[in-house]
């Protein structure tokens, strides 16, 4: 493989100098020309690359696919398990690339030094020096496999090299003055940047198939009513006689810690950062807003272990000592309280960049309007501005809510590891993200409901978290549009 | 209503307007303050210095100086041999000791130390040949005794600690043996055990962020950017494009933790990369960031002004001409300063690793070679989560040293992308 792409690479460059070269001496001759040199540069580097490229991936598999099929089909009557034959299979190849390693110790030309070595004398000499050193396990599988590699190699190199050479061939002969290189050029790039532009879709499919494979498998270990439904959370990780079902893993608690924390959060964040909003829009003057808009948002780039660690180590205790144990209701210095007003410290910056967005979005000409009838400034913002603003608030605040839901390290620091339910705020509780990283963290065996658990959490984070972001965000598109 | 009413109306309105901003900034400057007073002093540490003159009939049983053969002698014996030099620097500096017991002297040395001078000595045996005199750390109870967390009352309960240890203490500072001053190693250190806090650095966990964060770099801005590019000025408006779109906002929107769990189960258990290894973190946090980036990119591409591209266009470039040289060069800015906040995202956010493994106890630096992203290392956030969660009020003071660090890490890029802004912002 990888001496053929060195190879592939030379040829490529090649077509590049050489297709540039001639484009350049054409131009010389006062031939005028479509493309640019360099254009045509790249055209022969694309044209002798990608193919060979192509070439060598597709053969490289078809080869894998010639082994495993060999593998499964000279031993077939004696596998026991699809996991056994996963074993035998691992056995070949890691003894495979012990043998080619021991004929070509020069990577970047192993493939040249194999097919030779292969040619001048067999695989025996190397198979034996191997062998020499340790045992060889299912020998008859190895020389196929072997074989097989071989022959995959000389294919994909002597095919890569024909290729390769007649690509470079004709793209040297297509330069010419009215053939358009760069729309092929420019092709493949927008073909590249859309290929990108993949990525974040396939990165949200790779979310849901892996939650929902995880939590399939959780729910055929696990009743998914008992989960959905279920007001005791109480995983036991030490399963003792009867395995698996010995852990009551009610979503309910969690559920119910995650939305009164979220409450707590936005009951502080949301006046605060509307108020801040405000009268940073509409009041403040330049030089002010100037200086503390940024100073706000600073909040914002603080990471949330600092608030995590923030709400452990002096707005709980500092609860603690002036609330929860003056009025004798318990010693805990994890609470709801304490992470819910973290959480909301947290959130002031996010609600209140957003609402000024919004505000500043209301047209001068409403504010005009409530002013000429002789409404004061808090008047026009109470009567006319908040109203007009009133579902982009809602948008803003749904996306709060969403980040309060998804946020994990203070609660995990902060509201204590007992998953209840319960109406105290002085009291610690657990949350879905909190008990997400409880169960994965640590040595996992991914066979027990306890540990898949946490991707039927995850599933159920996910899709509440992606039903508020997907209602906020047509709620603050829908707006946006109205004042455009 | 009167109309002195509603003035004093509208006075209390823009009073609630201005207390709502003051009790944002009261509370990011409590936080500032529980911050740095909680972690300045874990860039103190005690040290106690001594004169050592090593017996090395002891250390050296073959008397040869070889490094091969002194290595049987274990940290068991350097313990022994400390204690001893302890004794006679002691007496030398007239201090009495007899009061404390044996283990309560050898305790007054961090557990840390045997391996420390072991480590000098096998580096270079002629120190076994001559006087040299080597600072160590102080156990972690003395350490916080001189920073106000131990006292002689709690010592009297501390299993770990006694009285007099701290009583000798005071006179060891007196003659100069101990002290304690400014502590460089905690930045280069690795991770140390549960029982010897002193010798805890965040060496390891700089440098696996510092690989994350390089990862995240080179793979996220040309991704995002691409992405960018194209969903702004190659994509044709159909409802495949318009999937994407949404995609990309709401992917900004999942709790970072969703990419935990994705990373764990697609990076470790489908692809079978090693956990605790950068590589795997820095794929979670690009795979994080990229919303961010791309959302940054796209922003300040929709900010350049379309008669700059009509006019390439009109002379003549072709439509990715006009976007790769006049286009992108003018919003490169924005991207730049999307892209360092991005980054500084990547760099604080602890979730999505404690999921790949990254809380473990990891004393061994990666390399520094490319195959270093493949070895196990933590990173900074993990690494303080990791302090608070142990019992030992000494790792709560080092990971709010820890916390200084990070937030200085992200205050600086932070104003960075400020001042990147502020310098090349163009307004058309």
């Amino acid at each position: 493989m990888n001496s053929l792409i060195v190879f592939n690479l030379i040829v490529s460059v090649f077509a590049f100098f050489v297709c540039r070269a001639k484009a350049s001496r054409l131009r010389e001759k006062h031939t005028l020309l479509v493309a640019s040199n360099t254009h045509w540069g790249w055209y022969g580097f694309l044209n002798v690359f990608i193919p060979t490229l192509v070439l060598g991936v597709l053969i490289h598999y078809v080869g894998i696919y010639f082994i495993n099929s060999g593998i499964r089909s000279s031993t077939a009557l004696e596998f026991a398990s699809h996991a056994e034959y996963l074993l035998v299979k691992e056995n070949v190849n890691a003894s495979v690339i012990l043998i080619l390693d021991e004929i070509s110790q020069i990577r970047f030309l192993s493939s040249f030094i194999v097919i030779i070595s292969y040619l001048i004398s067999g695989i025996e000499p190397a198979l034996l020096a191997v062998q020499s050193g340790t045992t060889i396990e299912h020998l008859d599988l190895v020389v196929l496999a072997l074989k097989t590699k071989i022959m995959a190699l000389t294919a994909t190199l002597v095919l890569g090299v024909v290729i390769a050479l007649m690509q470079a061939q004709r793209s040297i002969n297509t330069v010419s003055a009215n053939y358009n290189a760069r729309e092929k050029v420019e092709f493949v790039i927008i073909s590249l940047l859309g290929l990108s532009s993949l990525i974040a879709v396939l990165t949200t499919v790779g979310i849901v198939i892996s939650l929902l494979s995880e939590t399939i498998n959780f729910a055929m270990m696990h009743s998914i009513v008992d989960f959905l439904f279920g007001t005791v959370w109480n995983p036991q990780f030490t399963s003792g006689e009867v395995e698996g079902y010995g852990s009551d893993l009610g979503i309910l608690p969690l559920l119910w810690g995650t939305l009164y924390i979220s409450f707590v959060a936005l009951a502080f964040s949301v006046p605060i950062g509307l108020y801040s909003a405000i009268y940073l829009s509409e009041y403040a003057s330049d030089r002010f807003r100037s200086i503390a808009k940024p100073v706000l948002e600073l909040l914002a780039g603080i990471p949330t272990i600092v608030y995590g660690l923030f709400a452990l180590l002096t707005v709980g205790p500092l609860l603690r000592d002036s609330f929860t144990q003056p009025l004798g209701l318990g010693s805990n210095s994890d609470s709801v309280l304490a992470a819910g007003l973290v959480m909301g410290i947290m959130l002031i910056p996010f609600v209140s960049s957003l609402s000024d967005d919004i505000i500043n979005a209301v047209p001068q000409t409403l504010r005009d309007g409530s002013y000429g009838l002789g409404a004061t400034q808090s008047e026009t913002v109470k009567n006319v501005i908040i109203p007009a603003a009133l579902p982009g608030i809602i948008g803003a605040v749904l996306l709060a809510a969403s980040r309060a839901i998804g946020e994990t390290m203070i609660v995990v620091l902060g509201a204590g590891a007992a998953a209840k339910l319960s109406l105290n705020p002085l009291e610690g509780m657990a949350t879905i993200t909190a008990k997400i990283v409880n169960q994965l963290t640590g040595d996992t065996e991914f066979e027990s409901p306890e540990t898949l658990v946490a991707f039927a959490l995850g599933l159920s984070l996910f899709v509440i978290t992606l039903c508020l972001n997907v209602l906020a965000l047509y709620i603050v598109r829908k707006y946006r549009e109205e004042y455009e | 209503m009167s109309l002195k009413a509603r003035q004093s109306k509208e006075k209390r309105f823009q009073f609630a307007g201005l207390a709502a901003i003051s009790i944002g900034l009261l509370c990011l400057v409590m936080l500032f303050a529980s911050v740095l007073s909680a972690g300045l002093p874990a860039f103190q540490q005690t040290f106690i210095k001594l004169t050592f003159n090593l017996p090395a009939d002891k250390l050296d049983k073959s008397g040869n100086r070889n490094p091969q053969e002194m290595k049987k002698v274990s940290t068991i014996g350097y313990t022994k041999v400390i204690t001893e030099q302890l004794k006679l620097n002691l007496t030398k500096a007239g201090l009495e000791f007899d009061q404390l017991s044996k283990k309560e002297l050898k305790n007054m040395i961090s557990k840390e130390a045997p391996a420390q001078v072991r480590y000098a000595v096998l580096e270079d045996p002629s120190l076994l040949d001559r006087e040299f005199e080597m600072v160590l750390l102080a156990n972690g109870r003395i350490d916080g005794y001189y920073k106000g967390r131990v006292t002689k009352k709690s010592a009297e309960l501390d299993v770990m600690v006694s009285p007099k240890q701290l009583e000798l203490a005071d006179q060891m500072k007196r003659a100069g043996i101990l002290e304690t001053r400014f502590n460089g190693r905690f930045f280069y250190w690795p991770d140390a055990s549960d029982l010897r806090p002193e010798a805890a650095g965040l060496g390891v966990a700089l440098l696996g962020s510092f690989y994350m964060v390089l990862i995240v770099l080179v793979l996220a801005v040309p991704l995002a950017v691409c992405t960018a590019i194209f969903l702004e000025e190659f994509a044709p408006k159909n409802r495949f494009t318009d999937l994407i779109e949404i995609n990309i906002s709401n992917l900004a929107a999942v709790p970072s933790i969703v990419f935990g769990i994705l990373g764990l189960s697609l990076f470790i258990n489908f692809m079978d990369l090693p956990q605790s290894a950068p590589i795997v973190g820095g794929l979670c946090l690009t795979l994080m960031t990229l919303p961010t980036v791309i959302i940054a990119a796209r922003a300040s591409i929709k900010a350049v002004p379309p008669s700059i591209k009509a006019a390439a266009l009109g002379l003549g470039a072709s439509k990715v001409q006009a976007v790769f040289h006049h286009v992108l060069p003018s919003a490169a800015p924005g991207i730049l300063t999307g892209t360092i906040i991005g980054l500084a995202q990547a760099l604080g956010e602890t979730a999505p690793l404690l999921l790949i493994g990254m809380v473990a106890f990891v004393r061994e630096y990666p390399s520094l070679s490319p195959e270093g992203i493949f070895e196990p290392a933590t990173a900074l956030p993990v690494q303080l989560y990791n302090w608070t969660v142990r019992g030992d009020p000494a790792f709560v003071e080092r990971a709010s040293g820890a916390i200084i660090v990070l937030l200085v890490f992200m205050i600086t890029m932070n104003l960075l992308a400020i001042v990147l802004r502020k310098r090349f912002e163009r307004r058309w």
